[in-house]
């Protein structure tokens, strides 16, 4: 009856090639493949974003190479206005399944974790490659799309129906290209359903002796209750995402009403609703918008805490919000359909717990905030991210509170006002997140030391950057500036079109700026100075290894904790920090 | 708590994973499971595992639930054709597949009894059971698409009644079949020795799973479409 295989089972370090750095069991490995991969998903979808903007400013200028990549969707280099819908929706998809999605908690969630909780791996390795390869198989149905005849979907990357559902007659790229569409995100929902399951149960089984729940940094709280969203609504996409592409290829109609006419063409579905779609869609959607950000709130809460030499302000206020907005944000996707017909008692009742969850999202940005107050600030490029990300979500947040009223979101939910409302608080904010992690476990993941002076430059143009692009969304979005829309014909729009102009050209000299990033990440692997232990003086359990840790984390040694994650104070014994493997009696007064 | 106290003594505990040794079953006195070092629920990781794809998995069936709620409260000729040999057939596949949850329940106590061949035979009743469940399904699929019914169209009325039907017992009748498969290889497994009685009980915990969405779904799509008067 006993089971002797377990307790044989040792962690051995793979030597060949391809299960070292490809089929890795490695959580390290794998935590840096996802990064590699949102890496890859952001710059395409960045370059998007640039053709999109500069479609909707010189509709009529030539692009090079784009008419070899679609000859029917940029004829002679010019995109069509059906080709600019394509871009946007893959530029959507990409930016907030590939990149929001993974880098933030597939990716450092993976690699830091469990080193963090002290644990030699995740609770399932194999699970966790298989994730990994999965997601993988999904981002490559996406790109797909791009080359089959078609081009990408024109349905957003919301896939409303019925245009999403109908097939090729409501368009180019809704043949194969939707069904691509379909296959990428059910795959992409399997990923992230195995990733999140190993995530709990890697943070409530292998924590190492005396790390309690409350000594958890707080951005393994964060991976804990992202995990725990992910795991609840990603099954409801999945489903959602069946049944679309049964509606597409077995002629169901779970989304297509009777009687529908499409380009003239009498559609055979009857008895479906396009509204089933965006309750199952946005079930899924809401709780997404915080699993984009979430991970991100913990890794700024940790970084603000360690460069400023202080514990971070109401610790345990803090695991409560994150808890409360967690189970708050399966109660408010009705917010999203206020425009689309809805009796007004529902969308009273979506728009209560919209306008609640703001609290806690307050409540956590004060306590930042009184994390940072009376400090020994350290200004390093990942701390700058930090505060940055404080300034784009509050800013962003405020739009919120605008549109969680339905009496003025009906005016608002189509224009611009949202494009920018979403952007800053769950793109751009959620990307602060990544960039503040990326400078602070740079020299982790990497064991060398990222350049400071690339990394100010590179955040102080970002940061203008994103207020240019972002800010006056809002401002033509008040105006009445319709989104979704490939060109401005309508005369009341011309006045706004010198704003356009303005974010076009902010967002391809920001975007430029991020070659500075990349150029800083690539040389920096390379070439950085070699990086000690512990370069930030940082209290947590990754510290604590050699940069790159060992293939266990641990070198077989197995941490005991003493303290919390954030013990920060005046000077003792020449430091001014406990770790967290300290003996008991070590402390600092903060 | 010494070790010969313990009711877990020499059951398997540790998941797939790399736990550190000197994980604890038990915490030591003075604390608790949750402060480190031990497994919280006293469990194996990968029975939390699957309790956790359950979890997730019950609300991909809920959603296709509610999609077939939200339809067929809308439409105003849901039919009802199911005929009595119809409601007959579905009842003796819920017995069978009833049936078969009692035979995983006595794999999982042979095992734990350390009873390897009687693990062996319960876990192939089991999958016995599943391949039953699936034939007289598709005997009754092939029946109804004998009648006309598809998922674009049947002879009674709405054609989301097809829709509705073929996408809920079709997600059913594939985690039946994908359960069978997972069956046949613990019993192979176990049998060679390569998995041990936790897994055979993991495997029990996703096929009682897989019974109890045919309880809602029996219910609700066979006995709600019944044929009355």
């Amino acid at each position: 009856m006993s089971d002797t295989s377990a307790a044989a089972h040792h962690h051995t370090a793979p030597t060949s090639f391809i299960r070292k750095y490809i089929f890795s069991l490695d959580h390290k490995v794998i935590g840096i493949q996802y990064y590699f991969l949102a890496i890859f998903s952001v710059l395409i979808g960045m370059v998007l974003s640039w053709l999109v903007r500069i479609h909707l400013v010189w509709p009529q200028l030539h692009i090079w190479g784009l008419e070899k990549l679609s000859p029917a969707g940029a004829p002679g280099g010019v995109m069509t206005p059906e080709y600019y819908l394509s871009l946007l929706t893959l530029h959507g998809t990409l930016m907030v399944f590939f990149v929001l999605t993974t880098a933030p908690q597939a990716g450092f969630g993976n690699y830091a974790l469990p080193i963090q909780i002290g644990a030699e791996d995740m609770a399932f390795p194999w699970l966790n490659m298989l994730s990994f390869w999965t997601t993988f198989v999904g981002l490559c149905c996406l790109v797909a799309t791009l080359f089959v005849k078609d081009g990408p979907p024109i349905s957003g990357w919301t896939a409303y129906p019925p245009l999403s559902a109908v097939g090729s007659d409501a368009g180019p790229g809704q043949g194969m290209g939707q069904n691509l569409w379909a296959v990428s995100i059910a795959i992409f929902c399997v990923g992230s359903l195995l990733g999140a399951l190993n995530f709990i149960v890697t943070t409530v089984d292998l924590r190492a002796k005396g790390m309690s729940l409350m000594r958890m940094p707080l951005t393994c709280w964060a991976w804990l209750i992202t995990a725990i969203l992910s795991l609840l609504s990603f099954a409801v996409l999945f489903a959602a995402c069946i049944l679309l592409f049964l509606d597409r290829n077995a002629g169901t109609s779970f989304f297509l009403p009777a009687g529908l006419l499409v380009n003239e063409k009498l559609q055979p579905h009857s008895g479906g609703s396009p509204l089933l779609w965006q309750h199952l869609f946005w079930f899924f959607g809401h709780p997404e918008v915080y699993i984009a950000i979430v991970p991100g709130f913990g890794v700024i809460s940790h970084i603000l805490s360690t460069f400023s030499r202080k514990p971070v302000l109401g610790y345990k206020v803090i695991v409560a919000c994150l808890l409360g907005i967690g189970f708050l944000s399966f109660m408010v996707w009705g917010h999203h359909m206020f425009l689309s017909g809805m009796s007004p008692y529902s969308g009273f009742l979506f728009s209560i717990p919209t306008l609640i969850i703001t609290i806690p999202a307050t409540i956590v940005s004060l306590l930042w905030l009184g994390t940072i107050f009376g400090g020994k600030l350290r200004f390093t490029t990942s701390m700058m991210f930090a505060l940055g990300f404080i300034s784009v979500f509050v800013t962003g947040g405020l739009g919120g509170m605008f549109l969680a009223q339905p009496s003025l979101d009906i005016f608002l939910h189509g224009t611009y006002f949202v494009v920018g409302h979403f952007h800053m608080v769950m793109g751009v904010a959620a990307i602060f997140g990544m960039f503040a992690g990326t400078y602070y476990w740079f020299p982790k993941m990497f064991g060398r030391m990222m350049n400071e002076t690339m990394g100010k430059i590179h955040f102080w143009f970002t940061f203008v950057g994103v207020y240019c692009i972002f800010m006056p969304m809002h401002f033509i979005g008040l105006e009445g500036n319709p989104r979704r829309y490939s060109q401005f014909v309508n005369a009341f729009i011309q006045p706004l079109m010198p704003v356009h102009k303005f974010m076009t050209i902010a967002a391809l000299s920001t975007g430029i700026i991020q070659f500075l990033f990349f150029f800083n990440l690539f040389w920096s692997i390379f070439k950085g100075p070699k990086a000690p232990n512990n370069p930030w003086e940082s209290t947590s359990l990754e510290w604590t290894v050699p940069s790159p840790p060992p293939f266990d984390n641990f070198a077989g040694v197995h941490p005991v904790v003493n303290h919390g994650a954030y013990e920060y104070g005046e000077e003792n014994d020449g430091k001014d920090y406990v770790m967290q493997t300290d003996p008991p009696t070590r402390a600092v007064t903060g | 708590m010494s070790s010969s106290n313990d009711p877990l003594a020499g059951v398997a505990i540790h998941g797939g994973g790399h736990i550190p040794a000197g994980v604890q079953v038990y915490p030591e006195p003075g604390t608790s499971f949750w402060s480190g070092g031990g497994l919280p629920y006293g469990i194996p990781s990968r029975k939390l595992g699957m309790w956790l794809f359950i979890v997730s998995d019950a609300i991909t069936f809920s959603a296709v639930i509610f999609a077939y709620g939200y339809l067929r409260l809308a439409a105003a000729d849901w039919p009802r054709p199911f005929e009595t040999a119809s409601i007959v057939n579905a009842t003796v596949m819920t017995f069978v597949l009833l049936s078969s949850s009692v035979a995983m329940v006595l794999a999982v106590r042979a095992s734990n009894l350390g009873r390897r061949g009687g693990t062996v035979g319960w876990l192939l009743a089991t999958a016995g059971g599943g391949i039953v469940f699936d034939i007289l399904h598709i005997r009754e699929w092939l029946g109804l698409i004998h009648e006309g019914v598809r998922p674009f169209q049947n002879p009674w009325g709405t054609p989301m009644f097809g829709s509705a039907f073929f996408a809920m017992t079709g997600l059913h009748m594939l985690h039946v079949t994908i359960g069978v498969i997972y069956l046949l290889i613990i019993a192979m497994a176990y049998s060679n020795k390569k998995v041990t009685e936790v897994d055979v009980e993991v495997s029990g915990l996703y096929w009682h799973f897989v019974d109890l969405v045919w309880m809602f779904i029996f219910p609700l799509v066979y006995l709600l479409s019944a044929k009355v008067g």
